[in-house]
């Protein structure tokens, strides 16, 4: 069975949601009643037919090919199985995903790994801002999996994060780690200013000493063992994580403003 | 049954059905993860008075523990689950939060966990860090050399306890050479302790006693000194009889442990003054599990020699 693969051949004017379109919803169902798939497109609801050449049937793996900025809710809910975007995704890809594997080849638009509990996000690009907030009125965001960003991240990276692990290969933007609750971020490359604004726990592991805020306290030079543990999850993933080895880090800790029991490691 | 001059006894210990736990100590090195798990498998010898049994499994290489650091594996057993939980935290709390460098992970998996390092984390009075990591859940605890990490939880399995062969000697060096050799075989067999004294006891009981206020005491019958004048199970030559009690965590476990103890301490042989093995039992109306001796030292699959 080859994977079941929707081809993008409508220009697209609005935004169109594919939340429908999942390996847990498209189980079982037919060719004929997959092309009739209602997406909401805009004020309007129309077939999947009518966006999507449809080809191949097996409903575990989902291929969107031509995919742009336009699509939204990409893997929503995701529960079992597999889902490929060759192109860019638009805003809230895997959002509320629970199981399973997200693949982007392309960018991300905001709010990507929106209030996530579980499985695996690779995006192999940059993201929007957002990565892995809480839906907007939510107190608490992220909360369990995996996301890896070959690229860089906007704004507010992990805002209100509260479990799970995001790993950065590029640069993060503003507010990284804004109200994070708990959970581990990564980035390799920088991050921009405020970081860790209101944080209240977690952790934020980087290479270089960003520019700080007065509310964030320098705890010292340590070599803490529980990143071995934490290297050694690292070490299977698909990312240049896998890679780190050394645990001597500068800890930080803070936002102080915020009851302050957040950290960030600076590796050194 | 005689194996090297050394006469196997037709009789059987008698052991118990207990809940067992394994808990995986690492520190900095070797030395201190020893002091760690010899701190926490102190005291252990028996359940009448320690509460739990406990003994250290066998040393662990860095490639072999979670944390990537050397350790050793413990083993620890009780009558019950509760009184299992209760003396895991109690240890871990005095010796492995205490040990310097010393961190504890789960050695075992179970369908039951109990608490390894949850409650600990209490230590940290709001400044610990739980971390969760490939689905375990891990607590950062801050203390003075460092971090103090230990898992949340271990594993709870049901396991057996009271497996024993006794060695009666010429003499008591005899004796003592003999459970040594046994020991030190014993001590390659995983998924096994052997909870005494370097493995060995040398106060077997009896169930009963002439004072009420006591529920077992010496084991006359075995007693040396008392060859005149008890209905005695020793025969002229015997002058020290020492036991090795064996708790595991599977009934074959302890089948294998016990053949090993008892091929090595019969190597030594009759010319060395081992005379006989026998075995601790209750006439077989107390325990769950029977190790028939002379059954053992027959069972092919044990011995390697064909499966």
């Amino acid at each position: 069975m080859s994977a079941l693969t929707f081809t993008l051949k409508k220009t697209l004017v609005q935004k169109l949601d594919v939340s429908a379109l999942t390996p847990d919803i498209l189980a079982d169902k037919s060719p004929a009643e997959v092309s009739a798939t209602n997406l909401p497109y805009g004020k309007q609801t129309l077939r999947a037919d009518e966006f999507f050449d449809i080809s191949g049937t097996d409903s575990k793996q989902i291929v969107f090919e031509n995919a742009n900025a336009k699509i939204d809710y990409i893997g929503a809910g995701l529960k079992t199985g597999s889902i490929t975007i060759n192109g860019d995704a638009g805003a809230f890809l895997g959002f509320q995903m629970k199981q399973g594997e997200i693949v982007l080849n392309g960018n991300a638009a905001d709010f990507a790994a929106c209030a996530m509990a579980g499985g695996l996000l690779r995006i192999n690009g940059d993201v929007g801002d957002f990565l892995g907030a809480a839906l907007i009125g939510d107190k608490k965001g992220m909360k369990g999996g995996t996301v890896l960003v070959s690229g860089n991240t906007g704004e507010r990276t992990g805002d209100q994060m509260r479990r799970g692990m995001i790993l950065i290969e590029g640069n993060a933007g503003k507010y990284c780690a804004s109200r994070m609750l708990a959970g581990t971020i990564g980035v390799l490359g920088d991050v921009g200013e405020y970081v860790g604004y209101g944080m209240r726990r977690g952790t934020l592991l980087l290479t270089k000493k960003p520019q700080m805020h007065a509310t964030l306290q320098d705890c010292g030079t340590h070599t803490l063992p529980y990143l071995s543990l934490m290297f050694k999850s690292f070490s299977a993933l698909p990312s240049k994580f896998a890679k780190i080895n050394q645990n001597r880090v500068q800890r930080y800790a803070g936002d102080l403003a915020n009851d302050g029991k957040g950290e960030i490691l600076v590796l050194k | 049954m005689i194996i090297n001059g050394v006469q196997i006894d037709d009789t059987f210990a008698e052991a118990f059905n207990m809940r067992g736990t394994r808990v995986i100590i690492t520190a900095q090195n070797h030395k201190w993860a020893y002091n760690a798990a010899n701190a926490m498998t102190g005291f252990a010898t028996s359940v009448i008075g320690c509460g739990v049994e406990a003994g250290i499994e066998r040393e662990l290489d860095p490639s072999e523990t979670p944390d990537g650091r050397p350790g050793v594996s413990i083993l620890m057993f009780a009558m019950g689950s509760s009184v299992l939980m209760k003396q895991l935290e109690n240890r871990m709390g005095q010796t492995i939060l205490t040990c310097p460098t010393a961190a504890a992970f789960s050695g075992i998996d179970g369908n039951e966990r109990i608490n390894l390092g949850k409650n600990l984390r209490f230590f940290g009075d709001g400044f610990q860090i739980s971390k969760q990591f490939g689905g375990k859940r891990y607590w950062r605890v801050p203390v003075m050399d460092g971090e103090f990490i230990t898992e949340e939880t271990t594993g709870m399995v049901r396991a057996v306890g009271g497996g024993n062969f006794l060695v009666l000697a010429e003499s008591q060096p005899q004796a003592l050479a003999a459970c040594e050799a046994a020991i030190e075989a014993m001590r390659k067999i995983p998924n096994v302790i052997m909870p005494f004294p370097g493995g060995v006891v040398r106060s077997g009981s009896k169930v009963g006693s002439k004072y009420k206020a006591l529920f077992a005491s010496t084991n006359d019958a075995f007693c040396p000194t008392l060859k005149g004048i008890t209905n005695t199970q020793l025969s002229p030559e015997i002058e020290s009889v020492m036991e090795i009690v064996i708790d595991g965590l599977t009934d074959a476990d302890i089948r294998k442990a016990t053949y090993v103890g008892i091929k090595a301490a019969c190597e030594l042989g009759a010319a060395n003054g081992i005379k006989r093995i026998s075995a601790g039992n209750y006439g077989g109306k107390l325990g769950q599990f029977q190790f028939h001796l002379r059954d053992i030292m027959n069972d092919k699959s044990l011995s390697g020699e064909s499966a």
